[in-house]
C-alpha cells in the first residue's frame, strides 16, 4: 500500500467503512451522539445495496444489544455501535452477551457518561464496564479504528476466545476529525475475517439447544470460571490473530505501544488520542535531552500485565493518565490496575495518577508538559508528593 | 378449526418433568400455542416462571431451540433471531421454513417489556408473541403488575384496613398491541383449547407480527385449588372477565360469546385474592368490577361493529 491512496475519513466513517467491508449478517443499532455517523453511514450502505446486512433499526440501545444476542446466538455475524448513555442503557445485556460467549463486535465512541449530561469525550462509559467480560481495544486515531474494527472480528470469533469485543475511539476528537486513511482491499478483508461459524447455533432446528438457562449454585461458578479462562486464553490467542493481520495487511500491532520508552527515565501511560499529544511532547523533550517516553495500552481487557511490566522495567517515574474517574478515592482505573500489576513484579517506579479531560476538557501539549515537569521533580526528590492529581481542572 | 385427534398426534415440544407448579396455566398455554404450527419453531422466553422452571441448568424441558436473554427483552431478542434467519436464508445458508415465538408473563409484557414489544411490533418482524397473563409477578411472589385487575390482593398492593387491594384497572394491553396495526391480535384461554389452537394457527400463518394475550391461571397467586385451573379459566370466559376476541387485519371480532354472561362474582368468589371483596365494606368494589366488565363488553361490541362497517 502506498500513501497515494489516502481517503479522507472521520473515525465514525472509518468504522462504517470497516463494517461495509466486513458485511455482517445482522446489525442492530440505535443512534447516539457521537456514534450517530456510524449508524447513518452504514444505513446508507444498506440502502444502496452495498452490503448484504439485515439491519434492525431498534427503539433503544437495550433492544440493540438484546437483538444482537438473539442474532449472534442464532448463528449470524453480528455488530452494533454505541456511546455513553447508550452503553449504559444496554449494560445488563452487555454482560449477558459476554457470559453467553457471543462474539459480537461493538465499536464504541467514548463519551462522558451522564450526569451531568455531556456529549464530549472521556472514557467513563467503557471504563465503567471493564468488568463486563468484553475485550477492550482503545484506538489512537481513525486509521487504528478502521484496522481494529476488522481485527476485532477475528479476535472475537477465535475458537479459544469467543468473547465480544468493543473497539473504542475518542468521541469527536477521533470520531469527527478527518484524517487521511489507507484502506484495505475488500477481498483481503473478506479473506482475513473468513466465514462466521459458531457451534450449536439456535437456528439448527434439527439439533435444538437451550440458550440462557437458569444457572444456580451448582454450575454458575464454573461457568464464570470458564469465562475468566477465556479472557486468560485471549492473552495467548490474540497474538495469533495479530500475526495473521500483519501477514495479510503488513500492519504490526501489539497489546501495547511504546514510544521512546527503551531508555526513558520518566514516562506517561496514556490511552487513545491523548497518546498522540504525548508523543509530540516527548519529541520536544527529547530535543532538550530529557529522557521522556510513552506507554500506550491498546488492549485493556484482557489486561496485558506482563507486557506492561516489561515495558516499564527501566523507568524510574511513571505518571498514569486516566480519562475517567472511578470514584474509588484511590485514582483512575488504569492507574490502579497498573499499580496492582507492578506489585508482584518487584518493579516499583515512582508512580502517580492524573485524571484529565473529563467531559471533553481539552488536553494540550502544555498540560502534558506539566506532567513531565512533575515527573522530573519526582525523579529529583525521589518522592511522589501528590499521587492523585486532576490535570486541567479548576481547583 | 383444530381437530383434537390430530392435535394428540403432534410431537411434544415442551416435555413434562419441568418444575412449574402442578396446575400452572403457563405450560398448558405453551403446549396449546405450539400446536398451532407444524413447521420448526424457535422459542424465546422472558425471565419468569416459565423460563426458570423449564431450563434449570443442566436440564431443559424444551425440545425445540430455545433462548432466554433477560426479563424485559424477549421481543427484541426474538427479533434478532428472526432477522438472523432472514439474513442467512437470503444467503442460502438456511433452507427450512422456521417460525418464531416469544413467551412472556404479564410482568415481562404489560410492564417491563412493553417498549421492547412495541419496537418489535412496529418493525414488523415475522413472529408470534404470547403473553401468558396470570395477572401478577408470580415468579417473585405475587406482586402487582399493570396486568393485575382491580380489587385483587397482591403482596405489593395487599388488601387491609385501608385498602381493598389494587385500586387501578389493569391496562388493556390487547388494544395497545392492536393499535400497532399488526396483522393478527387475539385474546385466548386454555379452557377453550379449540379457540386458542385455531388462533395460534392464524398467528403463525400471518406474515408479520402476531400477538396472543392468553389468560393463565396461577393457583399460588389467585389462591384456588390447583386442580381447578381449567374450571377457573372457563369462568373467566363465561363471565366476560376475559373476552375471547381477535383483531384480524384491523377487524375486531368475538370468536366466542357465552349464551348468557354469568355474573363476575362467580369467577371472583372461588379465588382467595378477591376474598376481601365479599366483606360488607367492600361490596361496592364488586359492583364496580361488574360495571367495568359490562362496559368493556359493550365497548368491544362497538369495536366489532365499527371495524366491520369500515371493512
Amino acid at each position: 500500500m502506498t500513501k497515494k491512496n489516502l481517503i479522507p475519513f472521520t473515525g465514525d466513517q472509518a468504522v462504517a467503512y470497516a463494517m461495509k467491508q466486513i458485511d455482517p449478517d445482522v446489525v442492530a443499532a440505535y443512534p447516539i451522539t457521537p456514534q450517530t455517523e456510524i449508524v447513518m453511514n452504514f444505513s446508507n450502505y444498506v440502502a444502496n445495496g452495498q452490503v448484504s446486512t439485515e439491519m434492525i433499526p431498534v427503539e433503544s440501545e437495550h433492544s440493540a444489544m438484546s437483538a444482537c444476542v438473539g442474532a449472534a446466538a442464532a448463528g449470524a455475524r453480528t455488530m452494533t455501535a454505541t456511546s455513553a448513555n447508550g452503553l449504559a442503557l444496554m449494560w445488563e445485556i452487555v454482560y449477558i452477551a459476554a457470559s453467553t460467549r457471543l462474539p459480537i463486535v461493538m465499536p464504541v465512541v467514548n463519551r462522558a457518561l451522564s450526569g451531568p449530561i455531556n456529549i464530549h469525550c472521556d472514557h467513563s462509559d467503557t471504563m465503567g464496564c471493564r468488568d463486563s467480560g468484553w475485550i477492550h481495544i482503545y484506538c489512537e486515531n481513525a486509521q487504528e479504528v478502521y484496522e481494529n474494527t476488522i481485527l476485532a472480528i477475528r479476535i472475537a470469533e477465535h475458537k479459544k476466545i469467543l468473547l465480544p469485543v468493543m473497539v473504542c475511539q475518542d468521541g469527536f476528537i477521533t470520531s469527527h476529525a478527518v484524517e487521511g486513511l489507507e484502506l484495505f482491499d475488500d477481498k483481503k478483508v473478506k479473506d482475513f475475517i473468513g466465514e462466521y461459524k459458531i457451534e450449536n447455533p439456535l437456528l439448527d432446528v434439527d439439533h435444538p439447544v437451550t440458550y440462557g438457562p437458569l444457572d444456580l449454585q451448582d454450575y454458575y461458578f464454573e461457568h464464570k470460571r470458564q469465562q475468566g479462562e477465556a479472557m486468560k486464553a485471549a492473552l495467548t490467542a490474540i497474538p495469533e490473530v495479530l500475526k495473521k493481520f500483519e501477514k495479510t495487511f503488513g500492519r504490526k500491532y501489539d497489546f501495547i505501544e511504546t514510544y521512546k520508552l527503551d531508555d526513558a527515565e520518566i514516562a506517561i501511560v496514556a490511552m487513545s488520542s491523548t497518546a498522540g499529544t504525548v508523543k509530540f511532547v516527548v519529541d520536544e523533550l527529547r530535543q532538550k535531552g530529557v529522557k521522556a517516553g510513552l506507554l500506550r495500552p491498546r488492549i485493556f481487557r484482557p489486561f496485558p500485565k506482563e507486557k506492561l511490566i516489561t515495558a516499564l522495567k527501566n523507568v524510574k517515574a511513571v505518571a498514569v493518565l486516566d480519562r475517567s474517574e472511578s470514584f474509588s478515592a484511590e485514582g483512575g482505573p488504569l492507574y490502579t490496575d497498573i499499580k496492582a500489576a507492578l506489585y508482584d513484579s518487584g518493579i516499583r517506579p515512582l508512580i502517580s495518577n492524573y485524571i484529565y479531560g473529563l467531559g471533553g476538557r481539552d488536553i494540550f501539549p502544555a498540560d502534558i508538559n506539566k506532567v513531565y515537569v512533575d515527573l522530573q521533580d519526582i525523579l529529583k526528590t525521589g518522592k511522589v508528593k501528590t499521587p492523585l492529581n486532576y490535570l486541567g481542572s479548576r481547583e | 378449526m383444530a381437530n383434537i385427534k390430530e392435535l394428540a398426534k403432534q410431537p411434544e415440544r415442551l416435555s413434562g418433568g419441568h418444575r412449574l407448579c402442578a396446575g400452572c396455566g403457563a405450560s398448558i398455554v405453551v403446549r396449546q400455542v405450539l400446536m398451532g404450527t407444524k413447521d420448526p419453531v424457535v422459542a424465546g422466553s422472558a425471565t419468569g416462571c416459565l423460563e426458570v422452571a423449564t431450563t434449570i441448568y443442566p436440564y431443559t424441558a424444551w425440545k425445540i431451540p430455545f433462548i432466554h436473554n433477560a426479563f424485559e427483552n424477549v421481543a427484541a431478542t426474538i427479533s434478532g433471531v428472526e432477522t438472523a434467519y432472514r439474513a442467512l436464508k437470503k444467503k442460502g445458508k438456511i433452507k427450512k421454513d422456521i417460525k418464531f415465538v416469544a413467551f412472556g408473563g404479564d410482568g415481562g409484557t404489560y410492564d417491563i417489556g412493553l417498549q421492547s414489544l412495541s419496537g418489535a411490533l412496529e418493525r414488523g418482524h415475522n413472529f408470534v408473541y404470547v403473553c401468558y397473563q396470570n395477572e401478577a409477578y408470580m415468579n417473585t411472589g405475587v406482586q402487582r403488575s399493570g396486568g393485575t385487575p382491580k380489587g385483587a390482593s397482591t403482596t405489593t398492593a395487599p388488601s387491609g384496613k385501608a385498602s381493598y387491594g389494587k385500586p387501578q384497572l389493569r391496562k388493556d394491553l390487547t388494544a395497545i398491541v392492536a393499535a400497532h396495526n399488526i396483522p393478527y391480535v387475539a385474546q385466548g384461554s386454555a379452557s377453550h383449547w379449540n379457540d386458542l389452537v385455531t388462533k395460534a394457527e392464524k398467528a403463525f400463518k400471518v406474515e408479520g407480527p402476531a400477538f396472543l394475550n392468553v389468560i393463565s391461571m396461577c393457583h399460588r397467586g389467585w389462591r384456588f385449588p390447583q386442580e381447578d385451573t381449567i374450571k377457573i379459566n372457563k369462568l373467566a370466559v363465561e363471565t366476560g372477565y376475559w373476552p375471547l376476541i381477535e383483531v384480524e387485519n384491523g377487524i375486531w371480532k368475538f370468536t366466542y360469546k357465552p349464551k348468557e354472561r354469568k355474573p363476575v362474582v362467580e369467577f371472583l368468589k372461588p379465588q382467595g385474592r378477591f376474598k376481601h371483596l365479599f366483606k360488607e365494606e367492600n361490596k361496592f368494589v364488586l359492583e364496580e368490577i361488574q360495571k367495568d366488565i359490562d362496559e368493556n363488553w359493550a365497548r368491544l361490541e362497538r369495536m366489532c361493529e365499527a371495524s366491520c362497517k369500515v371493512a
